[in-house]
């Protein structure tokens, strides 16, 4: 008991506090990439201190809702940081839910978030959270297929177990199914946070923009509140790319030793995954609208096939 | 006066939902009257099925009826078909023979036939009518075939009699009922492609008949499939639940496809009501194709998923249709492009439409989650089948209830954001007004059963559990987890929504507490929204359905097929100044192109030619006389 | 699309350390003390357009690039003024430009600084006088520094903006 709450404390303080870093690291890598010093990995964190100093600006025309949602997101974010894998195999929710459970909950936030853009009245807001919500409800085939072909191998949804198996299983690293499927999930994970080439997190034209639309009204607090919850989305979906497809040093007894060496490790998978994040979002350009479907389909496809493989070897 | 007339509804519902849970729990009752009507008799039976779809009616029935008190209005007519519509529902799970089941059916319809019907003016109504009465009908005419077909090998016209002697009937006799009973109630259900009647329908009526005709009266439909493929017909071959499978996936998607690119608020919800039968579908035929296979876990899984939505649905599509009940009083218009900044003058109101919109976009903790993680669970099982055939089929199932699932959401997303949010795009929706206090606990009652049923998952599922056990014909299952964790098919899947829902509400306050402490500003200003410096603001510069639409016309247009119309009035003086731009890009139904069109197309060059055999002649008439009895004399 | 990231990682990191430029002549003393203590380590710029050349456009623009930098800073420009801390204005406020200023600057959140660019935005520069101009930026909104030049060099725009918040590199 004590355990799990200990547990919990430190699922949220590692998600909540380390996310921002997650992104300030993407951001220096990128701009290393082009040949700029770029900020600080620890910017972030400046920038949130200093939105929370600023006073609010609303708009008469929103409602409870636009004030409602910066709270909704950041309480999505905590509950799945209670859920997802993060520091051991099992969390303290996580016979609360399971992978379904977690892509909804995303969907909640992403629900609430687009109703916050509609809400300011602005044509910008609308379109952003259009889009939003088309991106969201394409990649939901391809996320439950993927899940799909994992509980398949695994025999059960449940996380924790998910986690287990997979840590027992050899040449995980190997089997086609298994990439497949990472592969669906990754693209996904693109389209889901919003980084290139479905959305640019920092480009400052609205008419390319998706979810930075959405958010053009908030200021103050609520914006601190608002990329607070971005960050930690982004941290969320690379841990559970990380800890569900490569689950190694994450399975082992209970106690505060292999917590640790989790932690370690998570770091090291998140390190890796960012620099494939930074290499590709240098690399490619953002995509024209609608040509996201298109991408959506290929990670669809690429999801179909995992589950192939799947089926085809039982 | 005519509050007396809902007053009684009301009351009939609750007595419906009390007989109907002691008929979920296993208490019988029977009621006979040969007497009362030809070919067997009037005959009443309660059984676990019967019960749970009566005290389902009943549980919409109250807060319809109290909606409908507030609501003013309503000729003479309209209250006595209202009434005679909820006594004949009411008697339909409980009817146990043909002649029984096929007047209150008819009984059913006829009176919402009237009740569609209730602004006799204008053409959209009565051509709603007309659609509606062709189809139920044309479905009537298949249950009666299949009825009597059923009762003519089986000796007899009770549905007691059918469940014994149906496995010694042969295969293509089965197939044939099967096809008949579920093409009768699938066209009543509007499955695709047997809908067209639906999203005419449901608008025309008023909007308390709209929830019930929503809520349960497709049920019926359901209820029928039920009946007819898993008690009366037993397990069947797999062709009958891939059929019910693919008509599922099917309805869900074209249902909610179709509901993306509505702008009418109340045609909107109708669509969405073909999606959610869809996914009751997909955990029936999933049901179906477990028991064939003898797997009884999965098959009452199937069941129990699909009766929990059947639940849902009533609740949250009750609501929804109560909350654009309101809207449109309040309005005067069902075009959300005329409706905006709604939440502000009828708060109540937008806050119970919310929560149905939440629950219908399957977003938990509330109710519509719980019965689609529970359909999915029964879909991904499916390996267990060891048919790859099969697993083929219900990938697909997953795909498309995926797929619907999100689309759901986004058109949510428009339905309310449009109608509630931001500025007020008429002066109707201007002058809009809460409504009384009788409509408004109506929908708050739907509003707190959505939020009980998703987070009450643990006490439904075993309740459920035991009716589709007595539908199958097995045993129920051992406790499915605590009062707090729902546990599916042992360790395969774990949920509570309880844990959630207060997880959520926990995590909700902490930034407002913590905000303080960390010293965050507390200082809020107004200014107008952000309109790169633009000078004034008006709901002309709002987002619009059609284009908040847009994106998936464009993704979908293989399917929408959209017909675009742009007209453009230049200025008398100059082509480079524009006075008006009329847009339009209507989706065309597929449907109605390519398959009623033609039908009746067939139809009419059918009743053509066949027009040359009335001649008009008196002697030509005696002939065919003659000829018809000299025929019998030979065949007999 | 390798070929660019090579061609990156061949030249590496060509960022520039600040050269001392311009002064920045300051206006209003809110600059000094609490407003540069809180934008130090992160500020958001707004750039506004009020009827400029562009001449100053690209000079800033120049600021984003590998050789300026101004991210190294943790200044970065942002597309609402709601997510502002600075306004950083151009050009001469031309009289369509001066309610649309006026708006922007309302819309930003205190605590703000208004930085004007240029010469037209001290005072109207080579426009001064026209009858399609107001002034400088201070006739249409309350400004705390101006950095001019015609066009100030983005080694000027850049040492200024540093000077502003109080940062010396």
């Amino acid at each position: 008991m004590i355990a799990g709450f200990a547990v919990a404390i430190v699922q949220v303080l590692v998600v909540g506090v380390g996310a921002p870093l997650l992104v300030g690291v993407l951001r220096t890598l990128k701009a290393r990439l082009v040949g700029r010093r770029g900020p600080s990995p620890w910017q972030p964190y400046a920038d949130l201190r200093k939105l929370l100093a600023k006073e609010v600006v609303i708009s008469p025309t929103t409602s409870w809702v636009f004030r409602a949602t910066p709270y909704v997101l950041v309480a999505t974010m905590l509950v799945t940081a209670l859920i997802v894998p993060v520091a051991v195999a099992s969390p303290p929710l996580a016979f609360a839910g399971n992978i379904i459970l977690l892509m909804y909950i995303f969907m909640l936030g992403t629900f609430f978030l687009a109703l916050a853009g509609l809400d300011a009245g602005s044509a910008f807001g609308g379109m952003g959270s259009s889009r939003e919500v088309a991106v969201a409800a394409l990649a939901e085939p391809t996320i439950i297929v993927a899940v799909f072909a994992l509980a398949l191998r695994a025999g059960t949804i449940d996380l924790g177990r998910v986690v287990e198996h997979f840590g027992r299983e050899p040449w995980l690293a190997a089997n086609p199914a298994h990439l497949l499927a990472f592969a669906a999930f990754f693209i996904v994970m693109l389209a889901e946070t919003g980084r290139l080439p479905v959305d640019n997190p920092a480009t400052h034209l609205e008419l390319t923009m998706i979810h930075e639309a959405m958010v053009l009204e908030y200021s103050g607090r609520y914006l601190a509140l608002v990329e607070w919850a971005g960050a930690m989305k982004l941290f969320l979906f690379m841990t559970l790319l990380a800890n569900l497809f490569f689950p190694w040093g994450l399975t082992g007894p209970a106690g505060s030793a292999p917590v640790l060496l989790a932690l370690l490790a998570l770091a090291a998978k998140l390190a890796v995954l960012t620099s494939v994040v930074a290499v590709l979002e240098t690399m490619v350009a953002k995509l024209r609208l609608f040509r996201v479907p298109e991408l959506l389909a290929g990670s669809f496809a690429l999801a179909c096939l995992s589950l192939m493989a799947v089926i085809l070897v039982r | 006066m005519d509050r007396l007339a809902y007053g009684l509804a009301a009351l009939a519902g609750i007595g419906a939902t009390a007989l109907g849970g002691y008929g979920m729990f296993g208490g019988v009752w029977t009621l006979r009257l040969a007497w009362l009507v030809p070919l067997g008799g009037l005959e009443l039976t309660l059984d676990p099925l019967g019960g749970f779809f009566l005290a389902l009616i009943g549980f919409t029935l109250v807060p319809a009826s109290i909606y409908a008190m507030g609501s003013s209005g309503g000729e003479r007519r309209d209250r006595f078909a209202y009434l005679v519509f909820v006594l004949s529902m009411c008697l339909v799970p409980l009817a146990s023979n043909t002649m029984t089941f096929a007047i209150t059916w008819e009984l059913m319809s006829l009176a919402s036939y009237f009740l569609v019907l209730h602004d006799r003016e204008s053409k959209e109504s009565i051509h709603a009518g007309w659609v509606y009465a062709v189809m139920t009908h044309a479905g009537l005419a298949c249950l009666l075939a299949g009825m009597l077909l059923l009762g003519a090998w089986t000796g007899s016209p009770r549905f007691e009699d059918w469940r014994a002697a149906a496995p010694a009937l042969s295969g293509t006799a089965r197939d044939v009922a099967f096809v008949l009973l579920v093409l009768g109630f699938a066209g009543k259900a509007g499955v695709i492609p047997l809908h067209v009647w639906l999203p005419l329908a449901h608008p025309a009526a008023p909007s308390h008949v709209s929830a019930l005709m929503s809520g349960v009266m497709i049920k019926m439909g359901v209820y029928g499939i039920l009946r007819a493929s898993l008690d009366w017909l037993g397990a069947g071959p797999a062709w009958w639940g891939v059929a019910v499978l693919l008509a599922g996936a099917a309805s869900s998607v074209i249902g909610v496809l179709y509901a993306l690119v509505d702008h009418d608020l109340k045609r909107l919800l109708a669509f969405h009501s073909i999606e959610n039968i869809g996914i009751i579908l997909l955990g029936i035929g999933s049901a179906m194709l477990y028991q064939q296979a003898g797997l009884e876990a999965l098959a009452l899984l199937g069941l129990a998923a699909a009766l929990y939505h059947t639940v849902n649905h009533a609740a949250f599509k009750a609501l929804l249709f109560l909350g654009a009940g309101a809207v449109v009083h309040a309005t005067g218009t069902r075009n959300m492009e005329e409706m905006g900044g709604l939440i502000k003058r009828m708060p109540w109101t937008a806050v119970c439409f919310l929560v149905g919109s939440a629950a219908i976009a399957a977003l938990p903790p509330l109710n519509g989650f719980v019965s689609e993680w529970l359909t999915f669970l029964v879909l991904f099982q499916n390996t267990r089948l060891d048919a790859p055939g099969l697993s083929l089929v219900f990938t697909l199932g997953i795909a498309s209830l995926a797929l619907t699932s999100g689309l759901a959401m986004a058109c949510f997303v428009k339905a309310f954001g449009i109608t509630f949010l931001a500025l007020p795009r008429s002066d109707a929706a201007a002058r809009a007004h809460e409504v009384p206090p009788t409509m408004r606990v109506a929908m708050a009652a739907l509003a707190a059963s959505c939020v009980a049923l998703g987070v009450g998952p643990t006490l439904v599922v075993p309740a459920l559990g035991s009716i589709a056990a007595s539908v199958l014909g097995v045993t129920p299952p051992a406790t499915v987890g605590d009062w707090l964790t729902l546990r599916v098919s042992g360790t395969f899947a774990s949920l509570s929504t309880l844990a959630i829902a207060i997880a959520l509400g926990l995590a909700l306050l902490l930034p407002l507490v913590a905000l303080p402490l960390v010293g965050a500003s507390r200082r809020t200003r107004g200014y107008e929204t952000w309109g790169c410096g633009r000078i004034v603001q008006t709901a002309r510069m709002e987002y619009t359905a059609t284009a908040f639409a847009n994106p998936f016309k464009r993704v979908f247009d293989f399917f929408y097929r959209p017909a675009k119309r742009l007209d453009i009035e230049f200025h008398p003086e100059s082509r480079f100044f524009v006075e008006r731009i009329e847009y339009e890009n209507p989706a065309r139904s597929i449907f109605d192109d390519w398959l009623y069109r033609p039908a009746l197309d067939l139809l009419r060059a059918g009743a053509r030619a066949a027009r040359t055999l009335q001649s008009g002649s008196a002697n030509l008439y005696l002939a065919y006389i003659l000829a018809a009895l000299l025929l019998m004399l030979v065949l007999a | 699309m390798f070929r660019q990231l090579r061609t990156a990682l061949h030249a590496g990191i060509v960022t520039e350390p600040v050269a001392r430029g311009a002064e920045i002549e300051r206006i209003g003393e809110r600059l000094a003390g609490e407003i540069a203590r809180l934008f130090a380590r992160s500020l958001a710029i707004r750039q506004v357009d009020a009827g400029s050349c562009n001449g100053c456009e690209l000079e800033i623009a120049g600021l984003t690039g590998p050789h300026y930098d101004l991210e190294r800073f943790g200044v970065h420009f942002v597309a609402s003024p709601r997510h502002a801390d600075c306004l950083l204005v151009t050009g001469p406020v031309t009289r369509n430009m001066a309610e649309a200023l006026r708006r922007t600057w309302e819309a930003t959140p205190d605590p703000k600084f208004v930085i004007a660019v240029g010469d037209c935005g001290r005072d109207g520069g080579i426009f001064r006088g026209s009858y399609a101009v107001v002034g400088g930026v201070a006739d249409v909104v309350p400004v705390d520094a101006v950095i001019s030049g015609c066009p100030p060099s983005p080694a000027a725009l850049l040492a200024g903006i540093l000077e502003a918040i109080g940062r010396r590199r």
